[in-house]
């Protein structure tokens, strides 16, 4: 049958691609993932900082006790809060303990009281117990140590606010994470749907790769490579905005939107999950692409 | 132009390259398309398959290349029982067979000698090992001059060529075509069933489905004619 009386020479240059360039297919999804990522990065930061403030919050109240001495006829507050100060400084546990003036104590109540209060009304003073690290409150020692020296106070380790902070953090968190696992939900779920659509737009050479005898794995990898970049370059594309809105958020003043918003911040944490958004959004896009054409390819022989 | 059978294959000496032991097929919940199919493809042979539009040959043909599973029925490639094979076993058995298409099937943003080459490149060989023989393969189906030229830029004969080319480049012990002469010229239909023939003397066990009585007429070969999905087998058109 042959034609040709010359050695044929093959072509020269190397194999074409199999899958064909996507002329602007894929160009929404890249879009939509992009936003996604970028949601999906600042729900991140803001779960990181729910967690950050929880944190700080447990962890003043936990570091810290409260002395609170009760005007009594015919003793000196402010000599039994310096007393008392001076005897919780010994304790185990306790790095420092100070007691606050009378000024300092009715500055406290001055949102319910008013400025200036006379001098004859009975304030009861404070003295701050800060705790070392890690240090459980002395509670029984110092109530034990301000009976001898016969000195009437209250002491509060905070344990009730403790539990309320504790309590709200947890909720936080937990909002947080859902919003994040929604979102990366979200992502994989129109990433899949894409995957899905780009198979069925390329049916032709899947079907052709398939009847010559190549592999699932053969066929998937193509498609995974491909949604990999996608993935990546739509997870770097979102990733930027939000290290963008985040540092704007920091540094460009929120006019007291700082107050409402989570304690977001810029540390190591976020700039290694900003990194690895893009990571992240290639390896579900290609994960994605994968289990679509894995299950495409089931359903025949 | 009738031809003596080609390479005739002794049936009690070779296994059958395929067997289908009371195959039915259906798609869905619809009608049978194919019911109580059993005969053999014997290693070497050359047979050609019939019957009119809507008789089931394509369907056959799928569940010959495995496109499709049978809806009942027992199918065997090679001597082994097809519906046992693994995922990963089915693309080695699938090599094994090559496969003609009436729509050719090419791979448009690919060239000639790309699509041509497909089939080595999945089964993981390197362009190096096979670049030489590939071109010589699309010289012996005369597209020597068209190795970089897409499908698109094609006659319809020249496609047929290049899907040909295809079928045969891994070297399968059964190839299959479906309606091969449907869009070329008589002339062409007979350099094509030529192919066909000298590639069934180098042992390649040949099926062809075809309506095209001119091109059944052409061979003293065995005959399976499709009817209402039911299979019969005529020895020979002499027969």
């Amino acid at each position: 049958m042959s034609e040709d009386t010359s050695r044929p020479t093959p072509p020269p240059g190397k194999p074409a691609r199999l899958l064909p360039p996507d002329s602007g297919r894929d160009r929404p999804l890249f879009v939509v993932a992009s936003i996604l990522v970028f949601l999906a990065c600042l729900a991140a930061i803001g779960a990181r900082g729910a967690w950050s403030a929880s944190e700080e919050w447990t962890a003043d109240l936990r570091g810290a006790i409260t002395i609170q001495i009760r005007p009594v006829d015919g003793r000196d507050a402010a000599a039994d809060a310096e007393t008392a100060a001076a005897m919780a400084a010994v304790l185990d546990g306790v790095a420092v303990a100070s007691a606050r003036s009378r000024d300092q104590s009715a500055a406290l109540l001055e949102p319910w009281l008013g400025g200036d209060l006379p001098a004859d009304i009975p304030v009861p003073l404070l003295v701050d117990v800060r705790l070392e690290d890690g240090a459980a409150p002395p509670v029984a020692a110092l109530e034990a140590a301000l009976v001898e020296a016969g000195i009437t106070a209250a002491i509060d380790d905070h344990a009730r606010w403790i539990e309320a902070v504790a309590r709200s953090t947890r909720l936080a968190r937990l909002l947080a994470l859902g919003l994040l696992a929604l979102i990366v939900g979200a992502a994989a779920a129109v990433i899949a749907f894409a995957a899905r659509a780009s198979l069925a737009a390329r049916r032709d050479v899947a079907d052709a790769l398939h009847l010559v005898g190549a592999e699932d794995s053969y066929i998937a990898a193509l498609f995974e490579r491909r949604f990999f970049l996608l993935g990546v370059k739509a997870g770097a594309a979102g990733a930027f905005f939000a290290a963008a809105v985040t540092v704007l958020v920091i540094y460009g003043g929120g006019g007291g939107a700082e107050y409402f918003l989570p304690a977001v911040a810029i540390t190591p944490l976020e700039i290694l999950a900003l990194i690895a958004a893009p990571l992240f959004a290639g390896l579900v896009a290609s994960l994605s692409a994968r289990l679509a054409v894995a299950e495409d390819l089931r359903k025949r022989w | 132009m009738t031809e003596p059978p080609a390479n005739p294959a002794p049936k009690a000496l070779a296994e059958p390259v395929v067997r289908f032991d009371s195959v039915g097929m259906r798609y869905g919940r619809g009608p049978e398309i194919l019911r109580d199919i059993t005969f053999d493809l014997p290693r070497g042979s050359f047979q050609f398959l019939t019957g009119p539009s809507g008789a089931g040959k394509t369907t056959l043909l799928r569940l010959i290349y495995m496109a499709r599973k049978p809806s009942r029925g027992l199918i065997s490639h090679f001597g082994g029982d097809s519906a046992s094979l693994s995922r990963r076993e089915l693309p080695h058995v699938r090599r094994r067979i090559g496969m003609v298409f009436q729509d050719f099937r090419m791979l448009s943003h690919l060239n000639v000698f790309e699509n041509v080459a497909l089939p080595l490149r999945v089964a993981g060989r390197k362009r190096a090992e096979y670049a030489e023989d590939v071109a010589e393969l699309i010289s012996w189906v005369g597209l020597g001059d068209k190795m970089d030229a897409q499908p698109a830029t094609l006659s319809g004969g020249e496609q047929q060529r290049v899907a040909i080319a295809r079928a045969i480049v891994g070297q399968p012990e059964l190839l299959v075509a479906d309606e091969p002469t449907g869009n070329v010229d008589p002339a062409m239909g007979r350099r094509l069933l030529r192919l066909f023939t000298e590639l069934n003397k180098l042992g390649t066990t040949v099926l062809i489905a075809t309506h095209d009585i001119t091109l059944v007429r052409a061979l003293d070969v065995p005959i399976l004619t499709l009817a209402d999905g039911r299979l019969s087998v005529k020895g020979t058109r002499a027969a």
